[in-house]
């Protein structure tokens, strides 16, 4: 096997602790992206010119004349691009290893500690791939539009349309819960991973914190659709 | 008491194995479980039937040899209100007529022997790869000449208590030997002794986990939870710190895996 000529710092170097570290630091740079799209996503009750001058200025003129007009936009989605992938890839990586590191079913398990965001985390990480997909595809891609004209350069009437429906909310709802539940988990857990959780008080503040970030992230991100939806913007 | 039994059954590592049920009429709810099978087995004697094959040593919850899932949880950790080896458990945590079910513990990493005998020596594997420290032998050297600050001292000693059970691993959803792992690493990562090697043993350790086939861990907590010894979640994070920073240094780039 190939395996065997390699050192033990090599080893070490391919464990699954390692590959955990590099899914805790890439899933908590997608949490630090998801709080900055909700605060945001919060400028819709502004109005149109403050969301649009928002989103014109995330497209061209983020870091502008440092680099040139558009291309922060650019070089940071491949920076998440590149994140989200590391991220899946250690994900599948470390499943492997959990298919074969649990081995045969219990007829029965009774589990303690168990959260079901804990237990549902890969199921909820592929729901989230597939309704992300589905997000782009609405609001930055332009291939599904319902309720509204793709136009990029008018984000806020898109956004008004889409939320205008009822079910429309209901799908984002969905989203939204899932994000949550994955980000509950695993903020918690990155953070642990990483090495903070030092004793039992830690514990409590990682699990608190990630309780907070999880509901601060549902809060903010279902109240401006919520809004549109109950015609308060 | 009067319990129904349903254990798991299996002739070999390569039979395949199922649930059978068993009556046991004659049960005191001062008996520890052991003795509640050791009865089970003597009716089966008697009816010429193959007793139920289970591992144990000391009866007295510090050699780690017994360990089965009862009713689902390792130990009869669901069962019993306190933290406890199988051997320790009695069956005054059960109630007259109760269904009890017992299973060996099934992990990829922990192949079944017979019944409820599984073989752990991946547990071996993982301390020959570096849960040691190297010092000559010969006569003890003077207590005092190595002062070992007291804190330090006492999370040592903590993890050390750690008895090789493997509840942790029949515990954990992904099948992982983190908390036993990183028990030994934060035992010695404690103690002056543990210091020269400290880098190359959770390098050689980590290693040596993934290649026994021990699962990653999911920081969901489950194995500190069935921990008879009470091993705390933490010791995972000590192991964690202790991999990043060691990655930093040449420790073991120059020795070849087994």
């Amino acid at each position: 096997m190939a395996s065997t000529t390699l050192s033990v710092h090599q080893k070490a170097l391919r464990s699954n602790v390692v590959k955990k570290a590099i899914m805790a630091v890439t899933g908590l740079v997608l949490i630090g992206f998801l709080l900055m799209h909700m605060f945001g996503n919060l400028k819709i009750f502004i109005g149109q010119h403050a969301y649009n001058t928002y989103a014109g200025w995330l497209q061209s003129d983020l870091l502008y004349p440092l680099l040139p007009e558009g291309w922060f936009i650019w070089l940071f989605r491949i920076f998440l691009l590149v994140c989200l992938v590391l991220h899946i890839y250690c994900m599948i990586v470390l499943w492997g290893a959990s298919l074969h590191g649990r081995g045969p079913r219990y007829v029965r398990t009774n589990r303690k500690e168990q959260t079901l965001s804990s237990k549902l985390m890969r199921w909820l990480g592929i729901s989230l791939a597939a309704l992300l997909l589905f997000h782009l595809s609405m609001f930055t891609i332009g291939w599904i539009q319902t309720g509204y004209v793709y136009d990029h350069s008018d984000p806020y009437t898109m956004f008004m349309g889409a939320f205008s429906q009822w079910w429309m909310v209901l799908i984002y709802a969905l989203f939204v819960t899932v994000v949550c539940m994955h980000v509950r988990h695993g903020f918690w857990s990155a953070f642990t991973t990483l090495g903070a959780n030092v004793g039992p008080g830690a514990r409590n503040v990682l699990n608190g914190l990630a309780y907070f970030v999880a509901a601060l992230l549902f809060v903010g991100f279902i109240l401006p659709p919520l809004a549109v939806l109950l015609g308060m913007v | 008491m009067k319990i129904t039994l349903k254990i798991w059954r299996q002739a070999n590592k390569d039979a395949v194995g199922g649930m059978k049920t068993y009556q046991l009429d004659d049960v005191s709810e001062d008996m520890s479980f052991l003795e509640m099978l050791d009865v089970l087995n003597e009716h089966l004697t008697l009816a010429n039937e193959e007793p139920v094959a289970f591992d144990y040593d000391c009866r007295e919850g510090i050699c780690g040899m017994c360990g089965v899932v009862i009713n689902g949880a390792p130990h009869g950790r669901y069962n019993s209100p306190i933290p406890t080896t199988t051997c320790q458990l009695h069956m005054r945590c059960f109630k007259d007529g109760d269904v009890i079910e017992i299973e060996p513990w099934k992990t990829g990493s922990f192949p079944v022997v017979k019944d409820l005998v599984v073989d752990r020596s991946a547990f071996d594997r993982i301390i020959q790869a570096g849960g040691f420290i190297s010092v000559n032998t010969g006569s003890a050297p003077e207590a005092h000449s190595v002062p070992a600050p007291k804190r330090q001292a006492d999370r040592a000693f903590d993890v050390a208590t750690c008895i090789g059970c493997g509840a942790c691993v029949a515990a954990c959803p992904n099948g992982s030997g983190m908390l036993f792992t990183s028990a030994k690493i934060t035992h010695l990562a404690n103690l002056p002794q543990g210091q020269p090697e400290r880098r190359l043993r959770v390098k050689a350790m980590v290693a040596a986990h993934d290649e026994n086939g021990f699962g990653g861990c999911q920081n969901v907590g489950e194995c500190a939870s069935v921990c008879p010894k009470l091993i705390p979640l933490e010791s995972i994070g000590q192991l964690n710190r202790d991999l990043f920073a060691s990655l930093l240094r040449g420790d073991g780039k120059a020795i070849a895996g087994s």
